[in-house]
């Protein structure tokens, strides 16, 4: 009888439990490529780590930075910044997160392919105590803090040692096995139970999770890859998935207008350009020709129309919230203007041009590129374009085959120095600047500003210095700024989508309520 | 007959040959995968040491031999995106497309030849007539778009089926199949629809046609004369002659239809072979599209033979060269 009561009372705790458990289906665009969150550099990857591990600090939501597993940090000097970590974290494994797992997780972004051009400028961090850790740079750096927040502590007892095949546990492997890409001790709410890679990946909370403030109330999320658009989009207006990211612009009004779904948008931080590449056209060189091209791009026109305003029509590199951003300078689009800069300069008859985009890359990247190509012809540039898919672009794009080539440039430490280092400072093979300027544009004077704000601690002076680099790019018209593409998720009207996300498109799951 | 197996098999061998070679010559033009391997700030020289370890700056004939050596041992690389044996990845994704295929095939089959034949034996009535024009329709809309359209109308006005994926799977050993659930016979309904749309009016009309030649024959106005029922003339006699040409296109068009799966599987994130290309093709991950253009081969073989083989044993005036 004992017995009967004792199954019927742990039948209705499991029955009650089952009621509380909620379960979010999501559907992004691609999968984690690896659980190794060193293996490589993306979007997708940095969303993972968000969710199975926790850095030492985030970004919030108005793009101040918060602490998450470190509880405060102060400047020592100019080269170090002291990190206190909070007491008691337990990583999956039950191991304690120390200082001894910072170090070792700095030291291993260091060798990390993808990461370590982030942490050039950072020395092996110092323990200080059990729970206290100095980061160190080279040099000065103003961004360390915000390079913190890439720091994601791996559980340095887990990850060491031998595997079963007697490799090293800590090896980072892009194309084969290694136990990182298939094994997992962070300390974030979701564990992954199950995962099979493109087609989909189980994360169940984990019981020990530190962050006991946290409103969040998923308990399970099954992350489905759905890359085609249509089909994504499908998946949410059926109710199969309740979350999806991103959200096509073509789909967004429809969404908008459903009653059971809404649609969730944000600027952006990646501006879309064309590079203008003075090495292969005489005519580049001269300043107003490439003002008369920036004249002659209507950018507002294509980020209302062809974007159908989901973004943001930009006149230089950094978006409305970074330092560098220069609230001076607005979009030009005069072809009066234009074509009397054409001739001023001596090209009244125009001239021919290629020009090079992807077509599976950015939001509308084909379409953008056939718009700009047709408004160049209104001042008697005739543009042969060509596209392809990014498979092959970038290789195309690194051996400059065209006049014109477009990129679009999202700034990993959310910092305006870093359009600068790879699109605009002169082309350097030993320093690895200007990996990305197509357009060959130098100019000493941006040069060495650049790398002035690298070292420059000073808020006031920094931001200073960087206005007046993207001013100078500006007058130069140093490559063409068309837009910055909007952020989007969508989902049902039961979740709180609105507080997890951010300008950095890495949505905290670990926060979010299902009402 | 075992000497016409082995030239088959020597067949298939030279086959596969030439495709795993064709194969690693497009394969440079795909794209590069160490750009989908590498984040973006990644400096040139890094990413040349690691095509160097990978061994793709190599010319590509001595990649190839690399290759082949591996490959006679049965190994074909390992897919850059699974992490894993490319074999390993392809065996696993093949049953979800063989089981799309096969439903399909069902489909086409349960329809088309009682269509087929009644408009073949009243080719005047009204139906027949709707039938005919229909199947022209179905024949020019593309898979793409009656996938699409199905989606709209029964995942999202309807909300009878679900929209995407294979739903809940079986494991038998290693092939997990989802025709032994509810859940996954709601979500293989529409794929499979939109893969047979394209081929079923196809064979309706080829029925119809072979078997209004056959009506029109000596022996079948003989049969009539003999006074044979209707159904025997029709059912027996004029079908069984209708059927041989009905299987020579019927197994080339298996082969097509491995292609066409690849549209389907892309609209429904079907998780199989086709949809597994598509993506291979855009990460550029090499070792999965040699070893998968590999596979269809053998299938696109395999079937051949098995279409030589029924075709001798429905018409045996046809003599397969080799068979004694």
């Amino acid at each position: 009888m004992k017995k009967h009561f004792m199954l019927t009372l742990l039948l209705v705790l499991a029955l009650s439990g089952l009621a509380q458990a909620k379960t979010l289906k999501l559907a992004m665009d691609a999968d984690p490529v690896s659980l190794d969150p060193h293996m490589q550099l993306s979007g997708g990857m940095l969303q993972y780590s968000h969710m199975v591990f926790d850095p030492l600090v985030r970004w919030t939501k108005e793009t101040t930075i918060e602490g998450r597993l470190a509880d405060k940090w102060e400047r020592l000097d100019d080269k170090t910044v002291r990190f206190h970590l909070k007491k008691g974290i337990k990583f999956h494994s039950g191991n304690e997160l120390t200082a001894d797992d910072v170090v070792w997780t700095v030291n291993r972004l260091k060798e990390s392919v993808d990461f370590k051009g982030i942490f050039e400028q950072f020395n092996s961090p110092l323990k200080v105590d059990k729970y206290t850790v100095d980061i160190v740079t080279k040099v000065p750096y103003p961004l360390l803090v915000s390079t913190a927040t890439y720091i994601f502590p791996m559980d340095s007892k887990f990850y060491s040692g031998k595997d079963d095949k007697g490799m090293d546990k800590a090896a980072i492997n892009k194309t084969g096995y290694s136990f990182a890409n298939d094994n997992l001790s962070g300390t974030g709410k979701y564990t992954v139970s199950e995962r099979q890679q493109g087609v989909k990946v189980v994360f169940e909370a984990f019981p020990g999770y530190w962050d006991k403030q946290s409103p969040g109330n998923v308990d399970k999320i099954i992350l489905t890859p759905i890359k085609n658009d249509a089909t994504r989009v499908a998946a949410l207006l059926s109710g199969d998935v309740d979350f999806i990211m991103p959200v096509p612009p073509q789909d967004m009004d429809r969404i908008e207008k459903s009653d059971n779904v809404k649609l969730v948008t944000m600027s952006g931080t990646r501006i879309i350009t064309l590079q203008l590449n003075q090495n292969r056209v005489e005519a580049f060189k001269n300043p107003k020709v490439r003002q008369a091209i920036v004249y002659a791009i209507n950018n507002a026109g294509i980020a209302e129309k062809l974007m159908k305003g989901r973004a943001t029509v930009g006149a230089q590199n950094s978006p409305k919230g970074y330092a560098g951003h220069n609230p001076e300078l607005t979009p030009r689009y005069d072809l009066k203007k234009a074509k009397q800069l054409m001739k001023e300069a001596g090209y009244e008859k125009g001239f021919e041009v290629s020009m090079v985009a992807p077509n599976n890359r950015y939001v509308n990247d084909e379409k953008i590129a056939e718009a700009a190509a047709s408004m160049l012809g209104k001042i008697g540039i005739k543009v042969n374009l060509k596209t392809m898919p990014k498979a092959q672009y970038w290789d195309q794009f690194d051996l400059q085959v065209a006049d014109i080539q477009m990129i679009g440039w999202h700034s990993d430490t959310e910092d305006t120095g870093n359009f600068f280092e790879f699109l605009l400072m002169c082309p350097n093979k030993e320093t690895g600047y200007g990996q990305y300027n197509s357009g060959n544009y130098c100019n000493q004077e941006v040069d060495s500003l650049t790398l002035k704000v690298q070292a420059e601690t000073d808020e006031v002076k920094r931001t200073a210095m960087l206005q007046k680099m993207e001013r100078i790019a500006y007058d130069d018209a140093a490559f063409v700024p068309l837009h910055w593409q909007d952020l989007s998720w969508a989902g049902k009207k039961n979740l709180g989508i609105e507080s997890i996300v951010n300008v950095m498109n890495f949505p905290y799951f670990g926060d979010l309520v299902i009402k | 007959m075992i000497a016409f197996m082995i030239r088959r098999l020597f067949q298939a061998l030279i086959v596969i040959f030439i495709i795993s070679v064709i194969g690693f010559a497009i394969k440079q033009s795909v794209g590069d995968p160490v750009r989908e391997l590498t984040g973006i700030s990644v400096s040139e020289e890094e990413r040349d040491e690691f095509r160097e370890k990978l061994g793709l700056n190599d010319p590509w004939y001595v990649q190839y031999g690399r290759f082949f050596g591996d490959a006679i041992q049965g190994d074909l690389g390992t897919s850059f995106f699974y992490k894993r044996p490319a074999t390993e990845v392809i065996l696993e994704k093949a049953p979800a497309t063989l089981e799309l295929v096969l439903v399909s095939s069902l489909i086409i089959l349960f329809f088309s030849v009682p269509l087929g034949v009644f408009s073949a034996i009243k080719p005047d009535s009204l139906f027949s007539r709707a039938l005919m024009g229909s199947s022209i329709v179905g024949v020019s809309i593309p898979v793409f778009l009656t996938a699409i359209m199905m989606v709209y109308l029964f995942s999202i006005k309807l909300g009878w089926l679900p929209s995407y994926g294979r739903g809940e799977l079986v494991m038998l050993g290693g092939w997990g199949t989802g025709l032994l659930t509810v859940d996954g016979w709601l979500h293989i309904l529409m794929p499979s629809i939109a893969l047979s749309s394209i081929m079923l009016p196809l064979f309706i009309r080829l029925i119809r046609s072979e078997m209004m030649e056959v009506l029109e024959s000596e022996y079948i106005k003989y049969a009539w004369a003999k006074g044979l029922s209707h159904r025997r003339v029709w059912f027996i006699h004029a079908f069984k002659n209708t059927l041989l040409p009905v299987i020579t296109v019927g197994g080339v068009q298996l082969g097509v239809t491995i292609a066409f799966t690849i549209l389907t599987e892309t609209v429904f994130q079907w998780q199989g072979l086709g949809f597994m290309f598509m993506e291979a093709v855009e990460r550029s991950d090499a070792p999965l599209l040699v070893a998968y253009l590999m596979f269809v081969g053998i299938v696109m073989v395999g079937v051949n033979t098995i279409v030589d083989l029924i075709y001798g044993l429905v018409n045996p005036t046809i003599r397969i060269a080799g068979v004694k």
